[in-house]
Formats: structure tokens, C-alpha cells, sequence
């Protein structure tokens, strides 16, 4: 089967499981349903030949599921049914109708399957091994020439974890002082 | 390893697969960060599989069998000079070639191990920031209780 076959399966595949996980109402289903997203997502990535990707994608999908399942799955959460009203869910689907019509017209613009307008990638493909020495394109790019990106990420990573810390600790500055 | 809290963490059997599984898991995460310019991996798929060996560790053998082992306040300290050490990679660059973060080791010989200039160094870096990282923000989310009330 051609590839694209393969990623219109696994994208329904995850539309699937993106309602079931909003649809069921115990928490830990509803946790795992989530991971069978992102595991597609993580096929997909195999399927279009992105190994390094679909590698990140799967590892971090696993942490986190575990963190998800350790965070919530013992803790009580009602699970409230919402109660839609006729106006409401009128509005609503006629704003999704509008963005899909226009998403459509916006979409045939994009370039076709394969076929990318940006051309600094061919330089990429054809002069990483000579410039950079790593055999791996994709960390040439992500390490040599697209570094300030990676400098960013990891940054963004630092703020990411020094906000879990500063809601998450236990003692609080001021109360260790009074104790 | 002599086991202080025996009675945390999952079951003997679990336990027993642990001992087997967590150091493959942890070398398997070195070895992506190592040819990390060489096969596909690099330093945050790497780090989060260190990550998750220490996962592995917590959640079969309890929290406290691991902060026995590993201190938290190296854990935060090591995260904290990965992230100092990649900006002063960049800033030796400045001064050799002249640019932010350029390349100022010798590229070697393309496909060997030790190649590609400072790129190994630096997945090596992002690696200890993002495996130390995330485990920790597993281990605070993790233990976090709210107030009742």
C-alpha cells in the first residue's frame, strides 16, 4: 500500500481515539485512550520516514501517559455529563462548518504530497556530511545549523520545569521562615 | 542493592523484572545520546529514555528507594549546569570563530564516533538536562497531594 493510504488509516485511527478519550467517563481509560493518540502520531512519523522523530514522539508519549496515570488516576474527579442546549450546539456547528469551508480554500494552496517550496533543504541533503561531519542530517540541522532553535527549546524546557517546581514544592519560602 | 523499604513498590515480581530491565533501558538511552550524530536519536530522545529508566525505578521499587540512592538537590544542580555548560559552548564559540554557538571543534572524519565537532558534547549536555528534568517533574507530580478542604 502507498503511503498515503497507511496515514489516512492512522489519522482516523486517531480522530477515533481523540473522541473516545473525551467520551468515556472513567479517567484512567480516558488517560490511555489519549496515549493511542500519540503512539499514531508516532506511526505516522515512521511511515514518512522520520525515524528521529517518530523515536521522541513514542518515548514521550510513554512519560506522559505515566505521569498523567500517576497524576490523576487515584485522585477523585467527578466526572460531570455536560448538558448541551439546541442554540448552543447550532452555534457551534456552524462556526466548525465555516472554518472547515475555509480551511478547504486555504488547503489548495499548500504544495502537494512530497513536494516542498522551501529549497534549503536540498542544500541540507546535499552538503550536511561535508559541512557539519555528522552522518545524521537531522542532527546537523537541529544541532549546527538551526542551533539558536535547540538553544530556545532547551530554554524553554528550563522555564518549564522551574514553574512545575515553584506550584509544586511543598514548603513555601515564607513558612520555613515562621517555622 | 540492599532494599531499605521493602514493603513500597509494586510486587516481588515486578521487582525481580526491574533488576533485569532498568539497566538495558539506560544504556540503551546512552547509547542514542553517544551516536547521536551517527543514527537517528540525539540528546532529548536519549535524555527522556534516562528519564524513563528511572521511572522504571520508581514505580517498581517506591520513591524512596531511589532519593536513597540519587539526591535531589544533585538532580536539580546537574540540570541547572547542562543548561549553563550549552550557553558556554556557545560563548567559546564567540571568542574562537567569531560567531554564537559556531562550530569551533574539528569536523573529523565523516561515519566515525568521535566526529561532527562539538555536536556529541552538546547532545551529551541536553541530554543530563532533559533526562534530570523530566524525571523530576515526574517525581513532583507524582508525589504532589492536594489540600483536602
Amino acid at each position: 500500500m502507498p503511503v498515503d493510504v497507511w496515514l489516512y488509516f492512522i489519522l482516523g485511527f486517531m480522530i477515533i481515539g481523540s473522541i473516545a478519550s473525551l467520551e468515556i467517563k472513567n479517567i484512567l481509560s480516558s488517560i490511555i485512550t489519549i496515549g493511542v493518540v500519540g503512539l499514531g502520531l508516532s506511526l505516522a512519523f515512521l511511515f514518512l520516514g522520520a525515524p528521529d522523530l517518530a523515536l521522541v514522539q513514542f518515548v514521550f508519549e510513554i512519560l506522559c501517559v505515566i505521569i498523567l496515570i500517576r497524576a490523576f488516576a487515584k485522585r477523585s474527579i467527578e466526572v460531570r455529563a455536560l448538558r448541551r442546549d439546541v442554540p448552543e450546539t447550532i452555534i457551534a456547528i456552524v462556526i466548525l462548518a465555516s472554518i472547515f469551508v475555509l480551511s478547504i480554500f486555504a488547503f489548495k494552496d499548500l504544495p502537494s504530497f512530497g513536494k516542498p517550496i522551501v529549497r534549503v533543504a536540498e542544500r541540507y541533503l546535499a552538503q550536511a556530511g561535508v559541512e557539519t561531519g555528522s552522518q545524521n542530517i537531522v542532527t546537523s540541522v537541529i544541532l549546527n545549523y538551526r542551533i539558536y532553535d535547540t538553544l530556545g527549546e532547551v530554554t524553554v524546557l528550563f522555564t518549564a520545569i522551574l514553574g512545575t517546581f515553584t506550584i509544586l514544592r511543598k514548603t513555601g519560602r515564607k513558612k520555613r521562615h515562621a517555622e | 542493592m540492599q532494599n531499605n523499604f521493602p514493603n513500597e513498590g509494586m510486587s516481588v515480581i515486578v521487582k525481580t523484572i526491574t533488576r533485569f530491565t532498568v539497566w538495558l533501558i539506560f544504556l540503551y538511552g546512552l547509547y542514542i545520546v553517544l551516536h547521536g550524530h551517527l543514527s537517528p536519536g540525539g540528546g532529548f530522545a536519549g535524555g527522556v529514555i534516562i528519564a524513563l529508566s528511572y521511572v522504571h525505578l520508581t514505580l517498581a521499587y517506591g520513591k524512596n528507594f531511589v532519593l536513597a540512592r540519587v539526591d535531589k538537590f544533585a538532580m536539580n544542580s546537574l540540570e541547572s549546569i547542562a543548561a549553563i555548560l550549552f550557553v558556554l559552548t556557545g560563548i567559546v564559540g564567540l571568542y574562537v570563530v567569531g560567531n554564537f554557538l559556531a562550530n569551533f571543534m574539528g569536523i573529523g572524519k565523516l561515519y566515525t564516533l568521535i566526529s561532527a565537532g562539538y555536536i556529541p558534547m552538546l547532545n551529551i549536555f541536553i541530554c543530563v538536562k532533559v533526562g534530570m528534568g523530566l524525571y523530576l517533574v515526574f517525581y513532583y507530580l507524582a508525589s504532589f497531594k492536594p489540600q483536602e478542604g
